[in-house]
């Protein structure tokens, strides 16, 4: 079997990322449904709170491809 | 996705499908080297002219009863201004933030959409000096404007909240400078690298896979590119809302990091 190892190293840290993106997301719909005039306030919150989670996502992305070749 | 993709895939018949990788980002029109004239500088610079043009064309005449040019300009500024600006960094001193952030929306937004616009298709942001410049205008931003209310000396004490206890207090700052000075410029740079490059790659491997199934393969392999083709349409529509977000991403937390500095205590 072929390939490289730095590719899983992403797959890894994507796990974390993908179950805080589904709390936060998980909460924001809660909210709503209990408080829809609450909307335009927990929005921003959220996609505040889904992008600091993304980035250890991105991170481990980009560290995929520094390390591809090393 | 280029044409120099399909080129290179059609003459290497034979020789089995090659994955899309990191070198078909790099496509120089004119020279070579580090003064190269790419194609992200063209998509650039049209994505530029494009927006003077419009924006200056949309506001040239304004009048009470506005146009549709007019309108969508005004409502993306007014999206801007009142949906970030002001509910983040507060109604005291957001109207001098208001340009920097409505100019670093519509220029994500331009450049982000311009990955899939027939004919141009490169997101200019899938190169990291893009974002790299784009973040160094906010980073020096934000410190300059915290350095400038408080200044040096304090801006360092405010990084650490008030009220702790004495042995925490180095931990704590230690973090704190990390975060401001290398975590947040670094996650909002490659951020907005990282969603459009990622995104970019996918759809350029469900393109180029499909049509190399569907001319090489078996029936088999025909259908499964058929299927690679709808995947890539879906990943399209899926692609558009990713760059309206990463462009309201990265001005919401430029926003974010403003109001930081201009708080009291960060």
């Amino acid at each position: 079997m072929t390939g490289n190892i730095a590719i899983l190293g992403y797959g890894l840290s994507a796990i974390g990322p993908g179950v805080g993106i589904g709390l936060i997301f998980a909460a924001y719909i809660n909210g709503v449904a209990r408080q829809p005039e609450a909307r335009g306030m927990l929005q921003g919150i959220a996609i505040l709170g889904f992008a600091l989670a993304e980035a250890l996502a991105i991170f481990g992305l980009v560290l995929a491809f520094v390390f591809k070749n090393g | 996705m280029s044409l120099n993709v399909l080129g290179s895939l059609a003459s290497a018949d034979g020789g089995g499908f090659q994955t899309p990788t990191t070198s078909e980002f790099y496509q120089p029109l004119l020279f070579d080297g580090p003064l190269a004239i790419t194609r992200p500088a063209v998509v650039l610079m049209l994505s530029v002219g494009l927006i003077a043009w419009w924006l200056i064309a949309t506001t040239k005449r304004a009048a009470i009863v506005p146009s549709k040019g007019q309108w969508a300009t005004e409502s993306l500024y007014g999206f801007v201004r009142n949906g970030v600006a002001r509910d983040i960094i507060g109604s005291k001193d957001f109207l001098r933030f208001v340009p920097l952030l409505f100019t670093m929306f519509v220029l994500i937004l331009v450049n982000n959409l311009f990955g899939v616009i027939p004919l141009i298709q490169y997101p200019t942001m899938s190169r990291i000096g893009i974002p790299i410049a784009l973040t160094l205008v906010v980073y020096v931003t934000y410190h300059y404007i915290g350095i400038k209310r408080v200044g040096l000396g304090q801006y360092f004490k405010g990084l650490v909240p008030a009220g702790l206890p004495g042995w925490i207090v180095p931990l704590i700052f230690v973090l704190e400078v990390i975060t401001f000075f290398i975590t947040r410029p670094l996650t909002l740079a490659l951020r907005l690298f990282g969603n459009m490059f990622a995104g970019h790659l996918l759809l350029l491997l469900f393109i180029t896979g499909g049509q190399y199934m569907i001319i090489n393969g078996g029936i088999g392999l025909k259908i499964a590119g058929a299927g690679s083709y709808v995947m890539a349409f879906a990943l399209t529509i899926f692609e558009i809302l990713i760059e309206f977000l990463q462009a309201y991403i990265f001005t919401l937390l430029a926003a974010t990091y403003i109001a930081g500095s201009l708080s009291d205590e960060h």
